[in-house]
């Protein structure tokens, strides 16, 4: 196997070029946890609401390191055969009924025969540590925050050591650690113990400038005028007070439908039509509409 | 970050020496622990080996730098950079001692600016620690008898103490709830991973049918606790029982009103937390006017729900319903914490006297939108809500029959 190792940027201001080329603007506060995760080679801990581009940077990251991206979606009970790795039993047992058919069943090579990698369904970390042998990946362990207990203590014997030991195989290490980013919306506390391990940041809500940007790159058929209204207009919802605020990619969700729908500018009647796409909270949506909409306008347009 | 926009301003010469530079660094570390950032030791090798990587000539990077190694909590954020601009302003390349030690004091309380967000408090131990030993000698020495049924408003200071430690006797559990993991066991569904797990240990051959349910946790409680000037009489009392409660039952998060909404939780879980909360109770009452519990629950429900109601928790509140704000905002605010949570109990002290009606408007709007409303002004009254929360089991509001 010819091994392609990994090239890091050379600096953050490299690291940031190449974030760039792939369309995602980073800034100093975000480039240099992310270089700094890359040198010390500890996982990347991205705190933030919903919605502020946390799993963005992962996807990106990896394009521009040019390594694939190996996703764990956590959820609440998942355990290891989820998330490390799982025998193929159904086709185990097709096997065995096979071998008897065939030749009588012996016993011990059938054991051999069926413990082997062809029944075995590798899940996302254990993927990972294969793929180290290619090539670092980047592993996205997205959402840690909906995972119990349990499973973090797992994944911090996982994170120190990255190895797997699967009892009828032998242990499988990393040839190099993955690179790790995990995310979190916050919706509990992850254990100091794991965040201690990590290079940690907090990504706020964009500004202006950084959402305005994220507006003409993702929404090409925005007018300039548009993009502006539609980013300030977002910006200033942000400050209202309400359950569930707008994250980047329901502000792109209403670029791209006011352009769908043919606007080249925003108005209170507009607003009120399609306030559905950027905020999910009946209730939400209820304090917003009609005269809010109009106040929350004129600060945004003054 | 928008501080640091006029960029190179040096904190240190290019070509600082290196054991001066991690001499400072290491000095930084401890200013931060003072404060009362939680970092951690080892990081900082880390980050005197990044600041190589880095440089020190730019404040931004270097303020990133440190903050993504140092810190690893949000709310410690305001901290560190408070922190990061008091050293790296006052600390030009001499003198390195003056500025610092003032900050390192004890457990500082460091003001927040954003109002209405999630209060910083200090741990510190309270002035009054000699009548609290005082105290705590009678309750050793049992020579006061305490009541169950009396008042928690007409106990004596002997009393309130002895009555703290039987507080802490009493065991909480809040009923369980199903989790989405299986465990093993003898009756329930059939586990098919490990029936086909075992057939093909066995060659093929089913030999038993094992099983599986889903394994139970316990329910968390969340618990919300009216310390305004009207419920002075039986704060202290409560807040022991917020103390014992948190120590006894495992997923417990506490919070204090009067007007402004505060997380308690960790202190509370400390030994003597509920010194510390008394402290902070004194705290929010400088901030003057009395409860405003529909804002105190929309705080809940906009800053802290999403973090502290999942799984279903049990959700208490401590309040005798004297409400200066607008009642239907505390009616809306209430029915939106009774949807997220499993099972709403109101516990109202005055509920206790004789002759109580709950007339006020608050405990009015409140009544529609809970599901126990109970006394809670003694100690035989928190025994009964112990056994309530027992006998709960894994009850949700809607398919129970009255307990």
């Amino acid at each position: 196997m010819s091994r392609a190792p990994l090239s890091i940027p050379a600096s953050v201001d490299a690291l940031q070029q190449a974030l760039g080329g792939e369309q995602y603007i980073a800034e100093r506060g975000l480039a240099v946890p992310i270089y700094l995760a890359l040198r010390l080679r500890r996982p990347l801990f991205l705190e933030g609401e919903a919605g502020v581009g946390k799993t963005e940077v992962a996807k990106v990251l990896a394009a521009a390191l040019k390594t694939s991206l190996i996703r764990l979606q956590c959820y609440e009970g998942l355990d290891v055969s989820q998330a490390v790795y799982e025998w193929n039993y159904p086709r185990q047992l097709l096997e065995i009924r096979m071998i008897e058919a065939d030749s009588g069943l012996d016993r011990a090579a059938a054991t051999k025969e069926l413990f082997t990698e062809a029944f075995l369904i590798k899940r996302p970390l254990l993927r990972a540590l294969e793929e180290t042998r290619e090539r670092a990946p980047v592993l996205l362990i997205d959402e840690i925050d909906r995972a119990d207990e349990e499973f973090e203590g797992y994944l911090l014997e996982f994170l120190s050591d990255f190895q797997v030991t699967i009892p009828e195989l032998g242990t499988i290490r990393a040839v190099e650690p993955p690179i790790v980013i995990i995310t979190s919306n916050r919706t509990r506390e992850v254990h100091d113990a794991l965040k201690r391990r990590c290079v940690y940041s907090w990504i706020p809500y964009p500004d202006f400038d950084k959402e305005y940007r994220i507006v003409t790159s993702k929404v090409p058929g925005a007018s300039e005028r548009l993009a502006r209204q539609v980013t300030a207009f977002v910006q200033e919802l942000r400050t209202a007070d309400l359950y569930k605020a707008a994250g980047i990619s329901e502000t792109l969700d209403w670029a791209a439908a006011l352009v769908a729908l043919d606007r080249d500018v925003l108005d209170a009647g507009v607003i009120d039509e399609t306030l559905g796409l950027l905020l999910k909270n009946q209730e939400d949506i209820d304090s917003v509409r009609g005269e809010r909409v109009g106040t929350i306008l004129a600060r945004a347009t003054a | 970050m928008p501080r640091d926009a006029n960029p190179p301003d040096r904190t240190m010469p290019r070509d600082a020496d290196p054991p001066a530079l991690v001499h400072n660094l290491l000095l930084f570390g401890r200013v931060l622990r003072a404060a009362g950032v939680h970092t951690h030791r080892e990081r900082m090798v880390d980050a005197i080996q990044a600041i190589e990587w880095i440089g020190v000539g730019s404040r931004a990077d270097m303020r990133a730098t440190l903050c993504s190694l140092l810190v690893h909590r949000h709310e410690d954020l305001p901290l560190f950079n408070d922190a990061f601009d008091v050293f790296f302003r006052a600390h030009g390349s001499s003198g390195l001692d003056l500025p610092l030690f003032s900050l390192g004091e004890r457990a500082r309380v460091v003001a927040r600016r954003d109002a209405g967000a999630p209060q910083r408090l200090d741990v510190e131990e309270p002035a009054d620690d000699a009548a609290a030993a005082a105290a705590f000698a009678l309750g050793a020495y049992s020579t006061v008898e305490v009541s169950r049924t009396k008042d928690f408003a007409d106990f004596t200071a002997a009393e309130l103490e002895a009555a703290r430690r039987l507080l802490l006797r009493i065991r909480w559990e809040p009923g369980v709830r199903r989790t989405r993991r299986w465990t093993r066991a003898r009756h329930g569904d059939i586990d098919m991973p490990r029936v086909l797990r075992r057939n093909v240990m066995r060659g093929g051959e089913l030999i038993e049918l094992p099983r599986r349910v889903r394994r139970e946790a316990p329910r968390p409680i969340v618990l919300l606790a009216d310390v305004s000037g009207s419920m002075d009489r039986y704060s202290r009392m409560l807040l022991s029982f917020a103390s014992g409660l948190t120590r006894s039952a495992r997923h417990v998060e506490s919070f204090v009103f009067a007007t402004r909404l505060t997380r308690v939780s960790r202190h509370m879980a400390a030994a003597g937390g509920h010194r510390v909360v008394s402290r902070v109770v004194r705290d929010l009452h400088d901030w003057g006017g009395g409860t405003r519990i529909g804002d105190a629950l929309r705080t809940f429900n906009t800053t802290w729900a999403r973090r502290v109601m999942r799984h279903g928790p049990v959700v208490l509140i401590v309040s005798d319903g004297w409400d200066r704000g607008d009642p239907k905002l505390l009616g809306r605010e209430l029915a939106r914490v009774r949807r997220r949570c499993s099972w709403l109990i109101w516990l109202n002290p005055l509920l206790g006297s004789a002759g109580y009606e709950p007339l006020t408007r608050g405990m009015q709007a409140a009544l529609a939108h809970i599901d126990d409303f109970m006394p809670a002004h003694n100690l035989a009254s928190l025994e009964d809500l112990a056994a309530h929360l027992k006998r709960m089991g894994s009850a949700r509001h809607g398919n129970h029959q009255h307990l």
